[in-house]
């Protein structure tokens, strides 16, 4: 949102009423007591009236303040860490904030999506302007009721001080008057050094809702007269629908009806969220949970095929197959990489390769939607609101300003609520069976559904002169729906001849973005292709990767590389400074790498354990710049860690006649608290760069920090995931 | 379908449904205690995870029709405040990402506590390790215990 959106804003007066939601804050009496008094905090006075600042505020009239966060929630921490930003400008106790969850709201919020890490870096600026632009009315206020010229006042944790007439206003006496005064045309923003919640471990804002139970996701929503929804897709990818026998069905106790839906007709513009192998669905609507999935287990139906049933042999040869022979795209060239390799004294040459994954947030795919003549709510788990309204507007030929989306809490997102078919389906039921429904996927419904991280194949070559100087570089890399490959990222920009090459092979099976989409393969391979360069050329794998930013630093080769190599280098040397790389003789790895605009570099150490190599202990170093919750962000870098390691060595999902081998935990292999790392050590670089986000990129590296620890333990590269061996679990 | 009353964080509360039908889905969709989780349906995720006569137990895979009378505790019921030791360290150590699978870790993590007060390392390991977290919260979850257990003991 930029300073003009906020003038257009109007001010309002809303009553306590609209004021409920999701509560978190607490006594405006109690703003200078201490972390430790904050743990036996009152109950939160409730003002008796709101003035809404703007979209984004409220202020109540004892000095309430409630901060509407405006992007979904899926685990990230935005909802904590995006109000701590606009509280920081206006210059309240953290303490008498309330954080809400706003619905989706595109006249008043911009970009209201959870994806690509990007939440923190988009709203930096917009939300301190919000709480700037907020601060600066309330100012003006005090200024008038007071008397005086309001550059002799100053705020502090909610108040306004005249420090001349010894006199104070709180936010809440001014509010009113505040939100009738013009909006300045601009805003000073606060130094960085006088930051007082912004860098401050700040716990969860829906902590206490979480640890007991309390209704906060998709799954949780329970309305009056809602029936039960569940799906039948087909059982394999490349089939669909033939015929539906329902007469086991029809008679069941609690069983309202049975219905097909079509969430792709022909004439309706799809959206590029409306990915999804299986439009055509039975659906079975019924009195509860329980119910509808025992139903759905007895319809009759017939399936035929849509094109030819793939099967993971044949998906990988195919695979191979192009990235050895296949006529590949150009995606950048530097110098003569073909006479580089000619004139080679060692060429290392390696292929990788990475399998299908579910994304398996643990809530299952689930959406709540009611659908009547003139209107349709819907309130569920989605990165994509804008999206889903986009497509359900669509679907149900209704005017945009029609429907109304609201964001639960996520358990989990992970990409994969970016495409929001689940929500368009329980539109579609609700639509057909004339009642409001929440829709539940099992969990075999969504493992089986499709949209996972694509199979993966990439080939890198190294030459090296007779000094093992790194001469040129060629990477080529194909998957199913797209390459992994990232021609301008590093050691693009290091190297005189480079190349880099996409093919892709269409698949039936359906795919999406998966946590740090591409990377989440691209940077394990790369990385402990490094390793092996390193080795080759007879160097230490971080002075091999520091020499290399160097020349990238000083000499860059090309134009548009996309890194900075000084931060990088950064990362690089922290992490082996505090890990003591120098003097470690244990079975440890190491790894760097930059994307969704974050530097990350790991040293791994591992173990073996029954035979199947453990990550015991991780030293993490990440420049994010400015880190606005600490505690959150220490939290999202420990599980993108333990994420990454458990997929490296777990995950796959592999597919027999179209049909995936795994349909849930008991053969789909997450990692365990058993399996996880016993210490993560996580150290940020202290800068005054703009913040950017945490989601995403811890998970990418530790994949080739693994790689390389592994092939320290035991003298053996590893190049295909999982590497552990797949094994039957059950918890 | 039969009339089943059970005692549910200290009420007594009658349902009637399927003997076959879960109690996670009793407790869910017919008494509203939203609290406990479906993760997997099988019991290989621990999201379901409730207290039956003091020990954990997977929700998903206990049809009512099984059940006698022992008393049954959910998240909802594990503190009247919100303030289980469990769940102080939780908060404490700020273990939540999405959140969702933490219900069922914290009944897994108060029961290992009332069966072993002082656990090991290796002991919170494996009793906590029915309990999937795809978020990958495991290293505070592990830190989390031990400090409930400090405060236990
Ligand atoms: S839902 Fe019961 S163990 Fe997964
Ligand atoms: S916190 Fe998200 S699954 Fe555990």
């Amino acid at each position: 949102m930029s300073q003009q959106t906020t003038s257009r804003r109007s001010f309002l007066k809303v009553s306590a009423a609209t004021g409920g939601g999701l509560l978190l804050g607490f006594s405006w009496l109690t703003s200078c007591e201490s972390d430790k008094a904050r743990k036996a905090r009152p109950e939160l006075v409730m003002p008796e009236e709101w003035v809404a600042v703007n979209a984004f505020l409220k202020i109540g009239e004892n000095g309430v303040v409630t901060i509407m966060s405006p992007n979904p929630e899926i685990g990230q921490n935005v909802k904590t860490a995006m109000p701590m930003i606009v509280a920081e400008e206006l210059d309240v106790d953290w303490n008498n904030v309330i954080v809400e969850q706003a619905g989706l709201d595109t006249d008043n919020f911009e970009r209201q999506i959870a994806g690509g890490s990007q939440s923190i870096r988009h709203g930096w600026e917009p939300l301190r302007k919000t709480g700037a632009t907020a601060r600066y009315l309330l100012l003006q206020a005090a200024a008038q009721q007071l008397e005086v010229d309001p550059a002799e006042l100053r705020t502090e944790r909610g108040m306004i001080y005249h420090d001349g007439s010894d006199r104070s206003l709180g936010y809440g006496e001014v509010a009113s008057l505040a939100a009738t005064l013009p909006l300045p045309e601009e805003v000073t923003l606060k130094q960085n050094a006088d930051f007082s919640i912004v860098g401050v471990a700040t716990k969860n804002v829906d902590a206490t809702k979480i640890v007991t139970g309390r209704p906060l996701y998709g799954l949780d929503i329970q309305r009056e007269g809602m029936k039960y929804a569940a799906i039948v897709h087909p059982p394999a990818f490349g089939l669909k629908l033939k015929s539906v026998d329902d007469s086991a069905v029809r008679g069941m106790p609690g069983i309202q009806g049975v219905y097909t839906i079509n969430a792709a007709p022909e004439g309706v513009e799809l959206q590029w969220s409306d990915v999804n192998a299986f439009p055509n669905l039975v659906a079975v609507v019924g009195d509860d949970t329980w119910q509808v999935f025992q139903a759905k287990t007895k319809l009759a139906l017939e399936w035929e095929e849509d094109s030819a049933p793939e099967s993971s042999p044949m998906q990988r040869e195919r695979l191979q197959e192009l990235l050895l022979e296949g006529k590949a795209e150009e995606a950048r060239r530097d110098g003569d990489p073909e006479a580089a390799f000619a004139r080679a004294a060692t060429v290392v040459d390696r292929i990788y390769s990475a399998p299908f994954l579910p994304h398996n947030t643990m809530e299952p795919m689930n959406f709540f939607a009611d659908v009547r003549d003139d209107r349709a709510e819907l309130v569920g788990p989605i990165q994509t609101p804008e999206f889903l309204r986009k497509s359900v507007s669509a679907l149900l030929d209704m005017p945009e300003d029609k429907v109304s989306i609201m964001m639960s809490r996520m358990g989990g997102g992970f990409g994969r609520r970016l495409y929001g078919n689940f929500g368009v389906e329980a539109a579609l039921i609700s639509r057909a069976a004339g009642v409001p429904v929440k829709l539940v996927y099992t969990r075999e419904d969504d493992m089986t559904q499709g949209t996972y991280r694509p199979e993966y194949l990439v080939r890198y070559r190294a030459a090296l002169d007779e000094d093992g100087k790194l001469i040129g570089f060629h990477v080529r890399g194909t998957g199913a729906g797209e390459s992994p490959v990232f021609a301008n990222r590093f050691p693009a920009g290091t190297v005189d001849n480079y190349l880099a090459e996409n093919l892709t092979q269409e698949s039936n099976v359906s795919t999406g973005a998966w946590r740090a989409p591409r990377s989440n393969f691209i940077a394990g391979a790369e990385q402990s292709f490094l390793d092996e360069v390193a080795e080759a050329a007879g160097k230490d794998p971080i002075d091999f990767r520091l020499e290399l930013f160097a020349r990238a630093a000083s000499d860059p080769v090309g134009e548009n590389n996309d890194y900075d190599a000084e931060r990088y280098a950064g990362v690089l040397e922290l992490v082996r400074d505090k890990s003591g790389w120098s003097t470690g003789d244990d079975a440890r790895g190491v790894a760097a790498y930059y994307c969704h605009n974050s530097y990350v570099a790991q040293v791994v150490e591992a173990s073996l354990v029954d035979g199947e190599p453990r990550v015991t202990e991780v030293h993490c170093a990440v420049d994010c710049g400015i880190v606005v919750n600490p505690e959150g962000a220490h939290n999202q870098v420990e599980g993108g860690i333990i994420d990454g390691v458990g997929h490296a060595l777990y995950g796959a999902v592999t597919f027999t006649d179209g049909k995936p081998d795994q349909q849930n935990f008991d053969n789909y292999r997450l990692i365990r608290h058993i399996e996880a790392p016993r210490a993560i050590h996580t150290h940020f670089v202290e800068n005054d760069i703009a913040p950017t986000g945490l989601g995403e990129p811890s998970l990418p590296p530790v994949i080739g920090g693994l790689a390389n620890a592994i092939y320290r333990l035991t003298g053996e590269r590893v190049y295909d995931q999982p590497f552990a061996k797949p094994r039957e679990l059950r918890g | 379908m039969a009339t089943y009353t059970l005692t549910v964080n200290g009420q007594s509360r009658t349902v009637e449904a399927d003997p076959d039908m879960p109690l996670l889905w009793i407790l869910r969709d017919k008494l509203g205690l939203v609290g406990t989780k479906y993760g997997c349906g099988i019991g290989a995720c621990g999201a379901c995870t409730v207290h039956l006569d003091g020990a954990a137990v997977r929700s998903c895979s206990l049809p009512v029709g099984k059940l006698r009378d022992e008393p049954i505790t959910t998240i909802e019921g594990l503190s009247a405040d919100g303030d289980h030791p469990v769940q102080l360290a939780w908060l404490e150590h700020d273990v939540p990402q999405c959140g969702y699978c933490q219900a069922g870790q914290i009944m897994s993590a108060a029961s290992l506590l009332n069966g072993i007060p002082n656990p090991g390392d290796d002991e919170i390991r494996s009793g906590m390790s029915g309990n999937i977290c795809r978020c990958g919260t495991y290293t505070r979850i592990h830190a989390a215990v031990k400090s409930a257990a400090e405060k236990l003991s």
